[in-house]
């Protein structure tokens, strides 16, 4: 489903530019998980990127399902991250102005595949049933973390591309929310590439690898 | 896709309907202040208009009564039949309304409430009860007329035309006539008016709306206030905008990284401002309409006062202003809104969401910010130092302002960081630390303020100034305690032989319109009199003037004379066909549109012996002055109307200064009122992105009393340092409308007075503005609950 070969991003820094990537290749199938493990800087978050399309690389290629992802214009990328990719970012980045209910339906609406019985159910399955009117900053950060889970899967996305997904959860929530994530993934035949620090989580996956200094272990 | 990404910008609003309060009041206020000023100046020049077509007032030549009375009709025939093309208007007051007789038939064409070929029935304007055609506000006076009264919107303001047999009907002046309108084209053979009609002069056409030109002056500073007003406005929709885009940043970011194209995001969030630019713009030209109805009866008084010109006193809704109202509106938000649109279509996708990115932003900014100041001020010193004519001093108005608005973070900037190296303990250090970094969220507010306080500083100075010079030139022409018109010269005569031992000084006023320096000017004469050496101050003059001038070897010329021909003292003009003279002296004359001259009375006579002198000024000891004119009228017989009371002129004109200050004053208080509108809703906005910064400094242990209390200093001292920086600035404004503008605009330049106790106050209430401002942040600061500051740290990753 997923081929990235040997992939290079370069930015510049205050000593001159910082080799981010330098030349990472790997696959994914639909349906399977993989867990990308590494240092602080190794270039764990900026593969992720380049894969869901939020940045462009300086070399190398990807494609998904058979198509370039390298290349396209901003419009492209944009409908990749519509149509195919679903990313749980680090940081959230739900809508405050919008409740969560409106929060859950978003990508999926413009995606134009809302399915609100589909939606109703993930918020179920993540314990938001009731907090579906409430704002994201009146919920706690396990809660918000949820949310951003539930409007990802809630679009079926072909891909699930997670940053740290459960980083400011004591354990038992993380573990709690993986296993929801993980069982929800499996049942839209979904593949996930995890971006995680934790060996824990790294260890449920159905892969793994290690990136140092911009390039596989 | 479209609907959920609209769903979602605007929920935005949805949830901080205060932003979008600020947003559209912002607008709606910048649009009022512009709109209103052009209300009312569009309403005048309607009137003008209206009265110059009603009334062919300066277009055309006009015969008059020498001794101001009416002419009887055998003049008018008689004039007819010797070949003068002359047309007879009766005017007269009915029922308080001005009713103006015209003859539709030799009438030149365009004069008339209304073109008779276009609907009207000539047979109904000259036969029967007749047709009187009237200004919607004179309607209801003439309701009980004999006569049919019409709607004419045209017409000027309180004025009533008809045909000129029924006006005499009405006014009870049969076979009278109040003046001729002479056609601009006359027979190439005709006798002459000396022969036909020796009782009437003949007052030449004058070139352009006399009226117009008088009251522009007062037009082109509220225009220019306008704009100030407008710009004002500009800095208050430019912050509101740029600090909505600044709340929405992540939002945007979250957006596109869910897969809205760029584009598209682009397009809906400039089509959400233009949405709500209209809204405002609407409201503000309502609010406008509002503004300028409240200011409109005072400026009608005001010009009507000044120059004599009718201005309606209720206001009328032109399109064109309110289009103009919505269009700037628009305009606007364009202008503030493309720079922002703009920093967005360049953002990277994953560019950093931390409330610092703004002040990063401006940081990098700010090198080229300097460069831009830096380059409008050069060019406003340019424009000063080089620059000639109306565009040139208007673009010295804008380029200073601009740059000064533009240089005015940098300086706080430098200020702060000043204070910053100079603080001793930790709170303080941080204070002048933590103001450094709200600057760029304020700069747009402080530099609302800054011109707010610069067009207080500037228009009061002008304003005051001109007031002052205004009644020093009074009490400098009107010099003696009397003034008295006589219909002749034979009178005249009388009236000096009578007068003389009555009063402790006569000054005969003699005078000939001839062109000086190639330019239409007036020839006056001034007898060699203590009253003149002790009162006129000259702009220039060479030693012991009134001895030059009074042994015939000298000439006195105006301002604008001397401007518009580049004379100076020394220079030669001609005052006579074979008579030239040296300009001794330069001086003030505001008001007049045309050159002057003075020479001595004796040479006066004898270069022009036939011109008699109908005009006197009598000096009189104070106390005496009502019994002398009591006497003129019932002894010597002297209408009332030709004896002019020198207090009771001066007391006139100083009370339509009053009405004036009244309009600038009420325009002066919205604007600031606009300006700490504006802080306010800076402070309100930067408020709720404050916590972040707020919450580690109470955790370590200031209170939120303590805390509240260092954001009003911030706002009280940041209004001070603007203060401080508007005065000069304000001044520079002052001088470049006295000594630039308006020499431009009419040929004279008014000296500048200085009002310390006017900025004081001023300074004051800019700092009570911004402290008013400063309290609602400051005291919900104060009151937030301490589970609201925790949430700060609960949300940390």
């Amino acid at each position: 489903m997923l081929t990235v070969a040997a992939l290079t991003k370069t930015y510049p820094g205050p000593d001159g530019p910082v080799h981010v990537l330098r030349g990472v290749s790997l696959r994914l199938a639909a349906g399977e998980t993989l867990a990308l493990t590494g240092e602080s800087g190794s270039g764990k978050s900026t593969l992720l990127h380049l894969i869901g399309g939020l940045d462009a690389p300086d070399g190398g290629t990807i494609t998904l399902d058979g198509a370039p992802v390298t290349g396209l214009d901003d419009r492209g990328r944009a409908a990749l991250r519509r149509g195919k990719v679903g990313v749980v970012f680090q940081q959230f980045n739900l809508i405050p102005s919008l409740s969560v209910a409106a929060n859950i339906a978003f990508q999926a609406r413009i995606a134009g595949r809302h399915d609100a019985v589909w939606a109703q159910a993930l918020a179920d399955r993540l314990g938001l049933a009731a907090h579906l009117a409430k704002y994201p900053e009146q919920l706690s950060g396990g809660q918000q973390q949820r949310v951003a889970i539930a409007r990802t899967l809630a679009a079926r996305p072909r891909l699930v591309l997670a940053d740290e997904p459960t980083g400011n959860l004591d354990e038992a929530t993380a573990d709690g929310v993986l296993d929801l994530m993980l069982g929800l993934i499996a049942e839209t035949g979904a593949g996930l590439l995890l971006v995680t620090h934790s060996e824990r989580l790294a260890a449920r996956m159905g892969r793994r690898l290690h990136l140092r200094a911009g390039l596989l272990a | 896709m479209t609907g959920p990404v609209i769903a979602a910008l605007w929920s935005h609003w949805r949830r901080n309907p205060l932003q979008l309060f600020t947003l559209l009041a912002g607008l709606a206020l910048a649009t009022a202040l512009w709109s209103g000023v052009q209300a009312i100046n569009a309403e005048a020049r309607a009137s003008y208009d209206a009265a110059a077509a009603t009334l062919g007032e300066g277009r055309y030549g006009q015969l008059i009564a020498r001794d101001g009375g009416v002419i009887a009709q055998d003049s008018y025939v008689a004039l007819r039949r010797a070949g003068w093309l002359v047309s007879p208007v009766v005017e007269g007051r009915l029922q308080g309304v001005r009713l103006v007789g015209i003859d539709p038939l030799t009438a030149p064409g365009g004069i008339g409430p209304v073109t008779l070929g276009e609907g009207a029935d000539i047979g109904a304007f000259l036969a029967g009860r007749g047709q009187v055609f009237a200004h919607p506000d004179a309607v209801a006076a003439l309701a009980d007329l004999d006569a049919d009264v019409i709607v004419a919107p045209d017409a000027a303001p309180g004025t009533a035309v008809t045909d000129i047999g029924v006006a005499q009907r009405l006014l009870g002046r049969e076979g009278q006539v109040s003046r001729l309108i002479v056609a601009p084209v006359q027979p190439l053979v005709q006798r002459p008016l000396a022969e036909v009609a020796p009782e009437l002069d003949l007052r030449p056409a004058r070139g352009g709306s006399d009226i117009g030109r008088l009251t522009d002056s007062f037009h082109l500073n509220l225009t220019a206030f306008g704009l100030l007003s407008f710009a004002v406005g500009i800095f208050i929709v430019h912050g509101a905008i740029g600090l909505a885009f600044e709340q929405r940043r992540p939002v945007v970011r979250t957006l596109r990284a869910l897969g809205v194209p760029l584009g598209r995001l682009v397009w809906l969030m400039a089509a959400e401002l233009m949405g709500l630019a209209l809204v405002a713009g609407l409201a503000g030209v309502a609010l406008g309409y509002v503004v300028a109805a409240a200011l409109l009866p005072d400026v009608a008084a005001t010009l009507r006062g000044l120059y004599g010109a009718d201005v309606a006193g209720a206001l009328t809704l032109r399109p064109v202003w309110l289009v103009s109202g919505i269009a700037i509106a628009l305009g606007g938000t364009a202008l503030a809104a493309g720079g922002a649109l703009w920093r967005m279509t360049r953002m990277p996708l994953l560019a950093s969401a931390s409330p610092r990115a703004m002040s990063m932003a401006a940081g990098r900014g700010a090198r080229l910010q300097a460069v831009g100041a830096l380059g409008l001020l050069a060019l406003a010193g340019a424009l000063a130092l080089w620059g000639s004519g109306l565009v040139a001093g208007f673009g010295l108005l804008a380029a200073l302002l601009m740059g000064a608005a533009l240089a005015l973070p940098l300086v706080l900037d430098r200020v702060m960081a000043l204070g910053q190296g100079r603080a001793r303990g930790v709170v303080a250090g941080w204070f002048w630390a933590d103001t450094r970094q709200q600057l760029p969220g304020l700069s747009l507010a402080l530099a609302a303020l800054l011109l707010a306080m610069a067009a207080n500083v500037g228009v009061a100075t002008m304003v005051s100034s001109f007031r002052l010079t205004f009644v020093g030139f009074l009490d400098r022409v009107l010099t003696s305690e009397l003034y008295v018109y006589t219909a002749d010269a034979d009178q005249a005569a009388l009236l000096e032989e009578w007068v003389t031992p009555r009063v402790d000084d006569v000054l005969p006023l003699y005078s000939v319109a001839r062109g000086i320096a190639g330019l239409p000017s007036e020839l006056y004469s001034a007898r060699d009199a203590a009253t003149y050496r002790e009162n006129w101050r000259f702009l220039a003059a060479v030693p012991q003037v009134w001895d030059v001038l009074a042994a015939g070897e000298g000439v006195l010329v105006n301002e604008q004379l001397a401007r518009r021909a580049g004379l100076a003292l020394g220079d030669t003009v001609a005052v006579a066909a074979d008579r030239a003279l040296p300009v001794a002296g330069i001086y003030g004359d505001y008001g007049n549109p045309i050159g002057q001259a003075i020479v001595t009375e004796p040479l006066f006579r004898a270069l022009y012996p036939d011109i008699a002198a109908t005009r006197f000024g009598l000096r009189i000891a104070p106390e005496e002055v009502a019994g002398v004119r009591d006497a003129l009228r019932d002894d010597f017989g002297l209408p009332a109307a030709n004896i002019v009371d020198q207090a009771a002129i001066k007391a006139f004109s100083l009370s339509v200064f009053e009405r004036t200050f009244k309009v600038t004053t009420a325009l002066n208080v919205l604007t600031l009122a606009v300006a700490g509108f504006a802080m306010l809703m800076s402070l309100l906005t930067l408020a709720t992105m404050r916590l972040p910064q707020l919450a580690p400094v109470w955790a370590l242990g200031l209170t939120r009393r303590a805390l509240g209390r260092y954001e009003l200093l911030r706002a009280v001292l940041l209004a001070v340092l603007t203060a401080a920086l508007a005065l000069p600035l304000g001044l520079a404004l002052a001088w470049v409308l006295l000594a630039v503008v308006n020499v431009a605009a009419f040929g004279w330049r008014l000296p500048m007075f200085f009002f310390p106790a006017d900025y004081a106050r001023l300074g004051l209430f800019a700092l009570l503005a911004a402290g008013l401002a400063a309290l609602w942040p400051a005291l919900r600061l104060a009151r937030t609950p301490p589970a609201v500051l925790l949430k700060v740290f609960s949300n940390e990753r």
